[in-house]
């Protein structure tokens, strides 16, 4: 039973570290920093949209589109990362599986760059 | 842990056709400009013939590979030529169609390609990783094929709906998986065998053989899992609902009856009773739901529901002869649906397609070949002998009795009786009422395929032999 909770030994430093640097940079601003509001500073902050509005807007499609892009590559390097740190181990086997998968991708992203889908005009 | 040497390719060389085939068709259709979508057709029905080819060609009895995740055995190979026999009626269907609709584009065909390539992985998943994997590929292509018309309000709504009941069924699936691997501790078929056969049964691996039969009946639109078939069949274009209506259907029914009889048979009492109940309310909606249909192409989804039921009936059994009967009854739907679609196909006039059953009206006094070849195929879904659809239905009722399951065979006979009101009806409509406006005459290519299948259909009862006897050889592979 030691010897578990001792693995976890590390979370427990991690979750306290995290805890006194989130805790400081909150608490931090309060004390030292120079303030002077006005309604636009205290505004909450939405990107690009009016924060308070009808939900039913309609908004320019291509701001999916550009997310789904993203989103595919964004899982790519998440399916990079557990491959590059046990490349030793799965050998030229994992080795060709992955080109074989970058190159599906790669003729993915030549047919969307073709079809025009990342020019924003 | 896996071997790292490099798998055997071989048992997939079909796979590896269609996927490189794909491939190589989006970049020649996005870097050609101009008109491509013809050169990017026929090139799908060269690669699809090239992968039936292969799947008949690759030497050998059974084939493992891929550390036993993948299978290619007899029952695969047969399915997989079945699937791609729908998948390439639907291409060459299309062609016209697409035409006619000023609707060509170059990316249809290779969808179709990438979703027999999902299809075929899911015949011969041995897992339920490549199940899964073979199932979502399948399914993504179809999601788009049925939104491909994107101006058609009606078509994006298909796609739409399909795509959000389509990922609810995965998720269910993906669930029934999870658990079964988290009480079986293997996700391999045979391993879920040994583990059951060992007395390893417990409550959570019944939950999981329910989600898991909950998602592969969506696939197959069983009821009560049916709900989006007609809306889906209806919207969709009509050469996409032809590919629907035989391709999917056929590979998902494989992957029903091996992941059931191969990881599932010392679980048989379980299960059977989910198959049958469905199997009983498919074929009870599939008949009274179509009787008050206008739209001839929401009327094929009820016949398709109930057609699934009848299959499940053989799956229901649990046997050898159950699975013969499901094979031969999977064919000669094919052959049926294939026919059926190619007539829808050519309800056409000068001002477009049509699809109201009342379009039909004196068919007969128009054109009487293609009333008499669609009236043969209607009174062979009815189940009537001597047509092919009669001894389709023979046999998995046959298998059914000798399985004892009375009440199911008994059931499935009585809604067949119901059933045959509305294909009566559509011949009554085509022979006896006033006949309406001519239709444009039929293209070659609907002929073609209406005459291969009337040929399968109408001359099964003659040499019944070959396809019985490879039907049986197939379901062998399995037992």
């Amino acid at each position: 039973m030691q010897d578990l909770l001792m693995d976890y030994l590390p979370i427990v430093i991690f979750i306290g570290v995290a805890l006194v640097i989130g805790l400081a940079l909150l608490i931090a601003p309060f004390l030292v920093a120079y303030q002077q509001p006005d309604p636009e500073k205290l505004s909450a902050y939405e990107c690009g949209f009016a924060a308070f509005d009808d939900a039913r807007m309609k908004f320019d499609v291509r701001f999916y589109l550009v997310a789904i892009l993203f989103i595919i590559f964004d899982l790519e390097v998440a399916f990079l990362f557990p491959w590059a740190v046990a490349f030793k181990e799965v050998g030229w086997f994992g080795f060709w599986s992955m080109m074989i998968f970058l190159g599906v991708l790669t003729i993915g992203f030549i047919y969307e760059w073709r079809k025009g889908a990342l020019e924003w005009d | 842990m896996p071997s790292m040497a490099l798998p055997n390719l071989a048992p997939a060389i079909p796979e590896i056709i269609l996927a490189v085939g794909a491939m190589a068709m989006l970049m020649l259709g996005v870097f050609r400009s101009g008109r491509v979508s013809d050169m990017i057709n026929a090139q799908a029905v060269v690669v699809l013939v090239l992968a039936a080819a292969a799947v008949i060609l690759v030497p050998g009895k059974l084939l493992l590979t891929f550390d036993g995740v993948f299978i290619l055995d007899d029952f695969a190979r047969f399915m997989k030529v079945l699937t791609i026999i729908g998948s390439l009626v639907a291409v060459v269907m299309s062609i016209g169609y697409f035409k006619a609709e000023k609707a060509m584009r170059f990316e249809f065909p290779i969808l179709i390609v990438l979703a027999t390539l999902g299809m075929m992985m899911m015949i011969s998943a041995n897992g339920l990783i490549a199940l899964y994997m073979g199932l979502e590929l399948q399914s993504l292509a179809l999601y788009v094929v049925a939104a491909i018309q994107r101006d058609s309000a009606r078509a994006t709504e298909a796609g739409l709906k399909y795509f959000v009941l389509g990922a609810l069924a995965s998720g269910m699936l993906l669930y029934g998986a999870s658990l079964i691997y988290g009480f079986s501790g293997t996700t391999e078929f045979a391993g879920i065998a040994a583990v059951i056969a060992g007395g390893g049964m417990s409550l959570g691996l019944i939950f999981g053989i329910v989600f898991l039969l909950a998602g592969l009946a969506f696939k197959v639109s069983a009821v009560p899992f049916h709900m989006w078939t007609p809306d889906v069949y209806e919207g969709a274009p009509t050469p996409v609902t032809a590919f629907f209506a035989a391709a999917p259907k056929i590979a998902a029914m494989a992957i029903f009856v091996r992941t059931m009889v191969t990881a599932f048979p010392a679980a048989t009492p379980e299960w059977q009773q989910i198959v049958v109940f469905i199997s009983i309310a498919s074929m009870a909606l599939g008949a009274f739901a179509a009787i008050g249909q206008t739209n001839i192409k929401r009327l094929m989804a009820y016949s398709s529901i109930g057609h699934m039921g009848f299959a499940l009936v053989g799956l229901a059994s649990g046997s050898l002869a159950g699975v013969k009967g499901v094979i031969i009854y999977l064919s000669i739907y094919l052959a049926m649906t294939a026919g059926t679609f190619a007539c829808i196909l050519a309800m056409r006039r000068r001002e477009g397609a049509v699809e109201e059953i009342d379009e039909l009206a004196g068919l007969a006094k128009r054109s009487p070949m293609f009333a008499f070849l669609l009236a043969m195929l209607m009174f062979s879904l009815a189940g009537i002998p001597p047509l092919a659809g009669f001894f389709a239905k023979f046999y998995v009722f046959l298998a059914a009795i000798e399985a004892q399951l009375y009440g199911l065979a008994v059931l499935g006979v009585l809604s067949s009786v119901v059933g045959a009101f509305y294909y009566l009806r559509i011949i009554k409509i085509m022979y006896f009422d006033e006949p309406a406006e001519a239709f444009e005459p039929m293209p070659g290519v609907l002929r073609t395929v209406l005459g291969l299948s009337s040929i399968v259909v109408i001359l099964f009862f003659l040499i019944p032999g070959p396809l019985v006897a490879a039907a049986d050889f197939a379901a062998r592979s399995l037992f």
